[in-house]
């Protein structure tokens, strides 16, 4: 440990104890300061909209027994560590960070106040006991999406929005790719990196550009809903999907489905354990089975037995008879990586960093 | 007809009246506005301005974190403020505090994991060397090409954030992270890191270098030829020049100081607060900093009281935020009236406004 953090971790450590000594955990709670930090802004549609959906779920289900609070368009940095110490100081229980940049931030403040709880989404860090993580199994989505794009695919060329190389990412592309591959053996798949997780008009012309290659069917990585609109201006020509909410305004084509992240159970769950006290350490990774990715509906502009097909791998994976990362899965380099009938161990999807075979292009470094 | 009609001898109170009288309106126009978001508005002026500096749960925090947030905005804005009194405008010091950031991380990172003492100031070197470089591209293309520095430096902001994004995918990222991007944490590893240096207080050496800074840049002004140059520029540039100021040499002098002094915010910032290089590691001090300049009329002490309002608005905004869920683009807009009020305030100070038409041609 650094001088820096055991001096910063001793200074704040008056504070926690001022804040936090009133309240007994072990008991549970009479009453929950729950505090939530949002990497976008809430309108974005996509997102953090979804995760604030969930924060308005909480209210709803536990009324006065709990209080929210939020921050949005959050910097992740030093800033983020900044709003989550003033968040604990504001006598929070249980904070909520949610985007993969707030990691370090996370772990660092959770050292200075072990009576508090921190839950962070999509990151692998828990170096304190009072440190949960949680993420969802969009893979499971993107299955279905591939499937779709291979069948409606006129070009054979679709497309990916990635934001940033992260295994979370690359693990969805995969996925995508695998899919469509399976029902569309001459699809090849571009991708083009945003690098953000909303920026508008970055993620426009990044449809854009995918469109100009002469992509058809374009799934999107980014929180906004911009990719849509942009392949509204088509005609038709181009469809794509709703990414971490509905985006049902784009019914029904060009959006033609949707994975959407539903929070919601979780944070009840969670904030329900801190209440009645059985709150523990937890490593969640939950997907459609435990109704945190849903399937937004399938619209009329996929033909019907494409429709059938896509719903039934979905109530395949939610009753776990398929896994999408089922061998033999070859690496994008040929050697293997899943045997005949194998399926992906959770630690390798944790760390994927690695195109499967068919991919064309490298992960940028 | 309203027109507007120049003062002869602006009013010394109201040069230094004036910040405060924008402070004053920002506090009224800002009121009303979040009473139309149906906030208590009172109640939101003194979370913003009260909270961060007294209020008892979180004032021992807050306090220190103000100079934490002023320390980069007050050394970029005083050295932005030595050109923009020369008449020498450099918008980039965002990307002159990237680059000086990554050139300073990239020193440290080669070298790690060596432990001496003399890589931190071999890094402080290094982040200044590349602040100062890259403000000398648009200072070379102007003296060289008579370019505008303003479009040059302002765009190779974008160009230095792509280099940034880069950099936290490729070169400078943690070997051992996973693949995630970002470098590592350069404020854990003793011989990187820019560490609190008095615990409670939020002092690192950029908040020393910015007290430093303040103090040099006021002897430069009041005592060194070189300030009398730069303030002569600015006022009488003919004058200027018949008393052997060369404006090509002024605008290298300026623009590498002022890119140097960004390039030095982002090297501290790097290895303290923020820690690493990440593809967000910016989040626009080098433009704030501007408002700060201005807001402190361009004089060392004034930027120095400037950017500790600046940063003031920042952290009693973010308590704003989420004590009353505010939203974050209701608090931008207070931070913008503060300039917008600033810049109209100035405006009556040196003009006044007449009705009615002209009587006779001046």
């Amino acid at each position: 440990m650094q001088r820096r953090t055991i001096l910063k971790g001793t200074a704040a450590l008056g504070f926690a104890s001022m804040v936090g000594g009133k309240a007994a955990f072990a008991q549970g709670l009479e009453k929950a300061k729950v505090g939530f930090v949002y990497v976008g802004p809430i309108g974005d549609g996509g997102w953090t909209f979804q995760h604030h959906e969930g924060a308005l779920a909480v209210q709803q289900e536990f009324g006065d027994k709990v209080e929210i609070v939020w921050q949005e368009n959050v910097p992740e940095g030093a800033d983020a560590e900044r709003v989550l110490t003033q968040m604990a100081l504001s006598g929070c229980n249980i904070i909520f960070t949610t985007s993969f940049g707030f990691m370090d931030p996370t772990n660092a403040v959770a050292a200075k106040f072990p009576d508090i709880k921190f839950e962070h989404a999509t990151g692998y860090k828990r170096d304190h006991a009072n440190v949960s993580t949680y993420n969802a199994r969009f893979y499971e989505g993107r299955a279905i999406q591939g499937h779709i794009a291979g069948k409606m695919t006129k070009s054979n060329k679709i497309g990916y929005i990635a934001s940033f190389p992260i295994p979370e990412v690359i693990m969805g592309i995969n996925s995508y790719y695998l899919h469509a591959k399976k029902v569309n053996p001459d699809v090849e798949l571009s991708i083009v990196w945003a690098f953000t997780w909303f920026d508008p008009a970055k993620e426009a012309d990044s449809a854009k550009a995918l469109i100009d290659q002469g992509v058809d069917v374009i799934a999107s990585h980014t929180d906004s809903t911009a990719p849509l609109a942009e392949a509204a201006k088509t005609n038709g020509a181009v469809i794509g999907f709703g990414q971490a909410s509905d985006m049902a305004d784009y019914k029904p084509s060009p959006r033609v489905s949707s994975i959407i992240d539903n929070w919601a159970p979780y944070y009840i769950k969670r904030v329900g354990a801190l209440l009645d006290g059985t709150y523990a350490q937890a490593d969640a990774w939950e997907g459609i089975s435990g109704g945190e990715v849903e399937i937004g509906e399938i619209t009329d502009a996929v033909p019907a037995d494409v429709k059938a097909e896509a719903e039934a791998m979905r109530d395949a994976i939610a009753a776990g008879t398929y896994h999408p990362f089922t061998g033999p899965i070859n690496k994008q380099d040929g050697t293997a990586w899943l045997a005949e009938g194998a399926t992906a161990p959770d630690g390798d999807l944790l760390g994927m960093m690695f195109y499967v075979e068919g991919i064309t292009g490298d992960i940028p470094s | 007809m309203v027109r507007l009609e120049k003062r002869p001898s602006p009013s010394a109170f109201w040069q230094w009246a004036t910040p405060v009288l924008a402070v004053i309106l920002t506090m009224i126009a800002g009121g009303i506005m979040f009473a139309i978001l149906g906030k208590n508005p009172v109640e939101a002026i003194r979370t913003i301005f009260w909270d961060p500096l007294f209020n008892e749960q979180f004032a021992a925090y807050s306090r220190p974190q103000l100079l934490v947030k002023a320390g980069p905005l007050i050394l970029i804005a005083v050295g932005l403020s030595l050109g923009f009194r020369a008449g020498i405008w450099n918008i980039g010091a965002e990307g002159q505090y990237i680059m000086g950031a990554i050139c300073g991380a990239a020193v440290g990172l080669a070298l790690y994991p060596l432990e001496t003492r003399w890589v931190f100031p071999l890094m402080v070197a290094a982040g200044i060397f590349g602040g100062w470089l890259w403000a000398m591209i648009p200072a070379i293309l102007k003296t060289r090409f008579n370019t505008n520095e303003i479009l040059v430096s302002l765009l190779l902001v974008y160009v230095a954030q792509n280099i940034l994004a880069s950099m936290s995918i490729g070169l400078l990222r943690n070997p051992e992270g996973g693949g995630f991007p970002g470098s590592r944490n350069m404020s854990q590893i003793p011989a990187m890191a820019n560490p609190e240096l008095i615990p409670g207080t939020g002092l690192h050496w950029g908040v020393i270098m910015a007290f430093v800074v303040v103090i040099a840049a006021y002897i430069l002004l009041q005592r060194h030829i070189l300030g009398y140059h730069i303030k002569l520029a600015g006022q009488a540039p003919r004058a200027a020049r018949f008393a052997g100021v060369s404006p090509n040499r002024l605008v290298v002098l300026c623009m590498g100081l002022s890119g140097a002094l960004a390039g030095m915010a982002g090297l501290f910032e790097v290895t303290g607060p923020s820690g690493q290089i990440s593809i967000d590691f910016n989040v626009g001090y080098g433009f704030t900093a501007i408002i700060v300049a201005f807001l402190g009329r361009l004089n060392p002490i004034g930027i120095l009281l400037a950017g500790l309002l600046m940063a003031l608005t920042y952290i009693g905004g973010e308590l704003a935020s989420f004590m009353l869920g505010l939203p974050s683009a209701a608090i931008q807009a207070f931070q913008g009236m503060l300039l917008f009020f600033l810049l109209a305030v100035d405006l009556l100070t040196n003009f006044r406004i007449r009705f009615g038409t002209r009587k006779e041609a001046l």
